[in-house]
């Protein structure tokens, strides 16, 4: 190898240096706006994580799986998984080898900013050794790795179904300019690179192209154009990028760190919520996942048009999409970023004003406290399971069946559990609820507290400070007594499909026990989309604006997902899913409870 | 006064051309579902916040177009949804008591 140039300089690469120069300052700019936003504890563990060892390694790690590889998407759907990681993957290994070669032929030329991206054109090949001939092997391999993925992101532009997705976002006009120019990048390095091969060398892609080419052009008149065509296009996907989807490249090796460091959203706009935002790159798999894009009307109001709209500072639809949603969990359970649609947007809720303070004063505490005690085991149905009574009754049979002592907090009313508040955005008013509980139920005595409700149970877990008080869901509990052989279950025939309630399954990670239960009394059914992918009833407390009538069709959209199960019946383990459920299925739909309790002796 | 064991309790008519129902008015711009109640009651009798407060929709929609007095109820509103479920006429009542809660006067 020796060098073509003694400068080592030609003007072609000054787009290139104006596009790389302006990205790396707004991307400084910006990494210091996000930590000065942080708060100065959040701040302090951030860049505390950074130089522990364990972290440290562990950021790296998910960078390279998440950021290069896409591992998270491979998962979910390979041809879209080989699409992004061949782009990211292969242009990170062009860019690596690039170094690589300039550290092992030009060596001098290291701390040349653009040389090891045009590398071809400052040098020529003199002779041909194995290991130049492995990178450049390598290069090409690569080059045309990408290759392939640019063109499955065109094919998917225009047939997305192929690619398993039934509707994508639409970009907007800078998204459009930084797609094209991503597009350009690669079939003109390619030609660029052909054009020099006889001169620098190339492998099986650059010198059969370049000896057509010379069939036709015969001359090196082609060479620099393109040089400057391939400047050109980097240059213009470097300057557009901070203002269209693709900062989502920079934005998530951002937001691994934060996330790894245990930081959470605690503004609505700034610092981790402002990451977030912009590590969505759009790719539109919350669309198909939303259960309300069941109706037409709502196609809008997934996560990836809030993140766009948040971007964009419209506060009417902010407001409006942070209203609607369901906080069913679907979306940030299926993002492979990791964007936290629910929590995202019950910030956005915290931000509104109001004239009327709730003030629970007038509680009777007495006898609530009254009502509580008696027992090591308490049992809270909630508001939820006050409305569907069998659920209760069933739980009391088998209680009584198993023999266990317990008392039922609020079987004659008592105070909500604050979640219903908490997500609307509330949180002060949810902690007086949630002081007011802790107080009965830590006043009562009791070192169990078992709950009917997912809903209760996910704030009892997250939010409530009950010290030696274990809280179960009734799904483990009840297994519990049927493992102590208290409890005793004949499987009857009927088949059921049990439906994953959102706050239960997405929201605490209960998806097994319930089944568990379930297949010692019934058998059991799936439905084709299940578990972390389990459809929201629609009747779900998240949503504020979502009135009767727009949620018939996310209900029947889910009750579809079950029927494809062919079970006979639904069984469910949450009050709401049942009473949602229960307006319009053509079948019989059950609580857990129930079904146990039919099948226990 | 002489006690003669029972008092007269001042009348509550309510005079429909004096109230003050801007607040009724403002609150269906945002809640048009709110003027479809017919008072069936269900709301009230579901409300778990009811039995120490006197809270329910219903109470709150009806005092709302006399022009009287609602933060005292709606402050004492859990949000649990209870209402929202029971409702026969489908009113989304949470969204309604977060609008007033909002475009309330403080009490
Ligand atoms: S929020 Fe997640 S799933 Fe939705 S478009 Fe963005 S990255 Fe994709
Ligand atoms: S939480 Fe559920 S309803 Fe809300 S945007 Fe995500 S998928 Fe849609
Ligand atoms: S949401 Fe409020 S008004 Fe409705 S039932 Fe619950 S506590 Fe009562
Ligand atoms: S349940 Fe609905 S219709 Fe009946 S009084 Fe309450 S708000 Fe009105």
């Amino acid at each position: 190898m020796k060098e073509r140039f003694a400068t080592g300089f030609d003007p072609f690469v000054i787009p290139f240096l104006i596009g790389m120069g302006f990205v790396l300052a707004y991307c400084a700019y910006g990494i210091l706006r996000i930590l000065f936003q942080l708060s100065r504890e959040d701040r302090r563990r951030f860049l505390l994580s950074l130089v522990t060892p364990a972290t440290a390694l562990k950021n790296i790690w998910d960078i390279f799986c998440n950021c290069l590889l896409h591992v998270k998407l491979w998962k979910r759907n390979r041809l879209l998984g080989f699409m992004h990681s061949s782009i990211a993957f292969g242009w990170f290994m062009l860019i690596l080898l690039g170094h690589v070669e300039t550290v092992l032929f030009v060596p001098h030329r290291i701390n040349l900013f653009y040389y090891p991206i045009f590398f071809n054109y400052f040098v020529a090949e003199t002779d041909a050794t194995l290991r130049g001939a492995a990178l450049f092997f390598l290069m090409d391999f690569f080059l045309l790795l990408i290759l392939v993925g640019i063109a499955l992101a065109i094919i998917k532009r225009v047939r997305s179904r192929w690619f398993g997705m039934r509707r994508t976002t639409r970009p907007s006009f800078l998204d459009t300019i930084g797609l094209y120019s991503l597009w350009a990048i690669f079939p003109l390095r390619l030609l660029a690179e052909s054009f020099t091969a006889h001169i620098s060398g190339g492998s099986f892609l650059t010198i059969p192209m370049n000896w057509i080419f010379r069939q036709f052009f015969g001359n090196n008149l082609y060479m620099l154009p393109c040089w400057w065509a391939y400047s050109i296009a980097l240059c213009v996907f470097m300057c557009v990028l901070p203002f269209t989807r693709y900062m989502h490249i920079p934005a998530e090796m951002m937001l691994i760190p934060l996330r790894n460091a245990g930081l959470r959203i605690r503004h609505p706009r700034k610092g981790f919520a402002r990451v977030e935002v912009l590590s969505c790159p759009g790719c539109g798999v919350c669309i198909d996942a939303c259960p309300m894009s069941a109706d037409k009307a709502n196609l809008k109001d997934c996560t990836v048009y809030l993140n766009r709209q948040i971007r964009r500072g419209n506060e009417r639809r902010i407001r409006e999409i942070s209203d609607k949603c369901l906080l069913c969990g679907k979306c940030e359970e299926l993002c492979q970023v990791g964007v936290e649609g629910p929590a995202l947007r019950i910030a956005q809720r915290e931000m509104r004003q109001y004239a009327v303070e709730p003030d629970y004063a007038a509680v009777d505490m007495a006898a609530l406290r009254e009502a509580a005690s008696g027992s090591k085991v308490l049992y809270f149905a909630g508001c939820m399971t006050q409305l569907t009574p069998a659920v209760g009754k069933a739980f009391e049979s088998l209680m009584h069946k198993a023999g266990v002592a317990y008392t039922w907090m609020d079987r004659e009313g008592g105070l909500c559990c604050g979640r219903p508040m908490l997500v609307a955005g509330r949180r002060d008013a949810a902690q007086k609820l949630i002081d007011r509980n802790t107080e009965l139920i830590l006043s009562s005595g009791a070192d169990t507290l078992v709950l009917s409700c997912p809903i209760c149970y996910r704030i009892f877990t997250e939010a409530y400070h009950l010290p030696g008080v274990r809280v179960v869901h009734y799904s483990r509990y009840l297994q519990g007594l049927v493992l102590l052989g208290r409890l005793k279950l004949e499987k009857s025939d009927i088949c059921y499909v049990y439906h994953d309630p959102c706050e239960l399954g997405r929201g605490c990670g209960i998806y097994a026990e319930p089944r568990k239960l379930l297949g010692q009394a019934a058998m059991i059914a799936e439905a084709p989309q299940t578990k972390g992918e389990s459809i929201c009833c629609g009747g779900s407390l998240g949503s504020i604006s979502l009135d009767f009538a727009a949620r018939e069709a996310i209900t029947r959209h889910a009750l579809e997902n079950l029927y494809a199960s062919h079970a006979d019946a639904i069984a469910t383990a949450c009050p709401l899913c049942l009473a949602t459920f229960s307006r319009y299925a053509n079948r019989p739909v059950r609580d857990l409870a129930e079904i146990i309790d039919r099948s226990s002796v | 006064m002489k006690d003669f064991g029972f008092t007269l309790s001042p009348s509550s008519a309510v005079s429909l051309d004096k109230v003050d129902s801007r607040l009724w008015h403002k609150l269906l711009e945002t809640s048009p579902d709110a003027a479809v109640c017919i008072s069936c009651g269900s709301c009230s009798a579901s409300c778990p916040a009811a039995r120490w407060s006197g809270m329910s929709i219903r109470k709150v929609l009806l005092a709302l177009q006399r022009g009287q007095s609602v933060a005292p109820m709606l402050s004492c509103c859990m949000l649990c949804g209870k209402c929202t479920m029971v409702c026969p006429r489908g009113i989304n009542t949470r969204k309604l008591i977060l609008a007033l809660c909002r475009i309330c006067e403080k009490p």
